[in-house]
């Protein structure tokens, strides 16, 4: 860690987070993206921290889905997008070619904003990714990683006695909640949340928020979202973005009480930049 | 700085502002009547000023509707944010000033005329250099100006002084004569009073200072003071 530390201060366009508390997680030096001859990502570099939440805040279009999607190579399945520079996880650098984008990501599971329940039964919605990557052998012990998915997820009280039911049945927030019980269920070791509560009411809204800091003791989290309130309440660090650039990046408590830059006081104060 | 997208927003924190602007100058010749009053032994005037005290009281509860409005409905951000939190710490420290010119007129009353005028200049003098340092530092929140803001912090400490002194010399008189003790013992509270506002005033412009730069004033000199404020009370 010592040596991507050393290596980070030294990045041109590199943000210094406030604290160097925890281990890091995620390092993704000089990334750019292009969709095209269109450049969405601009040598972005930053460093994510374990067991914490990384909001990334910004006007929409200013790239954030787009970097948030480097970081489990699902802009591969993009066709005329193109991803240069470094992301390592855990010091392995997740670009490389010899890395298998499919476990990738089980590692790095992901929830988006609109939930996505597959078309099946509540249980097979979690079961499906232990399934493919064998990590249950037999049903006795498929049941025990579908309920504490259910139960990490804050869903298992209301969908225990109809797990047969589909997934699609259930409410809004239920379904959302099922979504990040499916990305937990895979044990990742980062998950990454696309507006995950945009499509939520503020009990369901808490609900998740609640969940995310529980997460937060076991996993690195990643979220997006458009609501500063929410940035604020769930983030322990945050990533202001804007046309493609990383223009500030800090400790939460920083960025919304005192940020740095004017167009990251101009954004979360709701002015014209 | 750009103008809110809501520019209702906008406008709301530039009514509170102006309205604390407007507590802020009802104080300030508060100040300078209480002292008039004791000086000219004028009760009419001192009556005015008890009186004017309840438009200040007003003037607060307004503010804070205002700002409670702001926090509920704008979730004000950052800078905005600042400027909310700032302009609630304002709005009590100019209400306090409110109150403790409101007791300067009080004790002008219980006054017989007859005090012994070197005291009497004294406070006419401390509250000019408060009335001063209050003016200074609602300007410098006008224009958040952290240069301003901390020249009114070092100005504190000359008020401190001719506390100090009014106090010795009041209490020379009082041995002297302990028929004045009554009476002088009005002019001490008052100048007690007058410094106490310019505590205020030096809140006032650490609120402006934080404001800003969205750090607090450091607080060894504060404290420094406040200690040693203990030591003259006793
Ligand atoms: N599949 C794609 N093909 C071409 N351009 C794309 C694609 N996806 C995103 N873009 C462009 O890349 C830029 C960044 O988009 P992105 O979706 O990352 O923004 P965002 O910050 O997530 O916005 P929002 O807050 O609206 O979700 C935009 O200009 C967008 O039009
Ligand atoms: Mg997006």
């Amino acid at each position: 860690m010592d040596g991507n530390m050393e290596h980070f201060t030294q990045t041109k366009s590199s943000a210094r987070a406030d604290t160097a508390s925890a281990p890091i997680k995620v390092d993704c030096q000089n990334i750019d993206v292009y969709y095209g001859d269109k450049q969405a990502i601009e040598d972005i570099s930053l460093q994510i921290e374990d067991r914490s939440v990384t909001a990334f805040i910004g006007p929409s279009g200013c790239g954030k889905s787009t970097f948030l999607r480097c970081i489990n190579r699902m802009n591969d399945t993009i066709e005329s997008a193109k991803v240069t520079g470094k992301i390592f996880m855990d010091g392995a650098n997740i670009n490389d070619p010899a890395i298998d984008p499919v476990l990738l990501r089980s590692r790095v599971g992901m929830v988006f904003q609109k939930p996505n329940p597959f078309p099946k039964s509540i249980y097979d919605n979690i079961a499906y990714g232990p399934r493919i990557h064998g990590l249950a052998s037999g049903k006795a012990e498929m049941d025990e990683v579908v309920e504490n998915s259910l139960r990490k997820a804050g869903l298992w009280e209301e969908v225990k006695d109809r797990l047969l039911a589909p997934g699609t049945g259930l409410s809004g927030g239920q379904q959302q909640r099922l979504c990040i019980a499916r990305a937990i269920a895979v044990s990742p070791e980062v998950i990454l949340m696309d507006e995950p509560c945009s499509a939520l009411d503020p009990i369901a809204t808490a609900k998740i928020e609640e969940l995310i800091d529980e997460l937060r003791e076991r996993y690195c989290i990643v979220i997006v979202t458009h609501s500063m309130q929410q940035a604020a309440r769930v983030s322990q660090k945050t990533a202001f973005f804007h046309l493609g650039k990383l223009i500030e990046y800090g400790d939460t408590e920083r960025i919304f009480t005192n940020p740095e830059h004017g167009r990251t006081q101009d954004y979360i104060t709701g002015r014209f930049g | 700085m750009p103008d809110h997208i809501v520019t209702a927003f906008t406008d709301e924190l530039e009514h509170l502002s102006a309205n604390l602007l407007r507590m802020g100058g009802l104080a300030e010749s508060m100040i300078m009547d209480a002292s008039r009053a004791v000086a000219t032994f004028d009760l009419e005037l001192a009556r005015d000023v008890i009186k004017r005290d309840r438009s200040i009281d007003e003037l607060e509860v307004e503010a804070e509707r205002a700002i409670i409005r702001l926090i509920a409905l704008r979730h004000p951000m950052a800078g905005d944010l600042r400027a909310v939190l700032g302009a609630m710490k304002l709005a009590g420290d100019i209400e306090r000033i409110g109150d403790l010119c409101k007791n300067i007129a009080k004790r002008c009353l219980e006054l017989n005329g007859d005090e012994n005028r070197a005291a009497v200049k004294g406070i006419e003098r401390m509250s000019r250099a408060v009335s001063h340092q209050l003016q200074m530092a609602l300007d410098c929140y006008l224009r958040q100006d952290i240069e301003a803001a901390k020249t009114v912090l070092d100005m504190d400490d000359d008020i401190d002084d001719h506390y100090t002194s009014l106090f010795r010399e009041t209490l020379t008189y009082m041995m002297e004569d302990p028929r004045q003790i009554g009476s002088n013992t009005h002019l001490i509270f008052m100048a007690k009073n007058l410094e106490r506002i310019g505590d205020h005033a030096t809140n006032i412009a650490k609120a402006v200072y934080y404001m800003v730069t969205g750090e607090a004033t450091t607080g060894a000199k504060v404290e420094s003071r406040l200690s040693g404020d203990e030591g003259e009370q006793r």
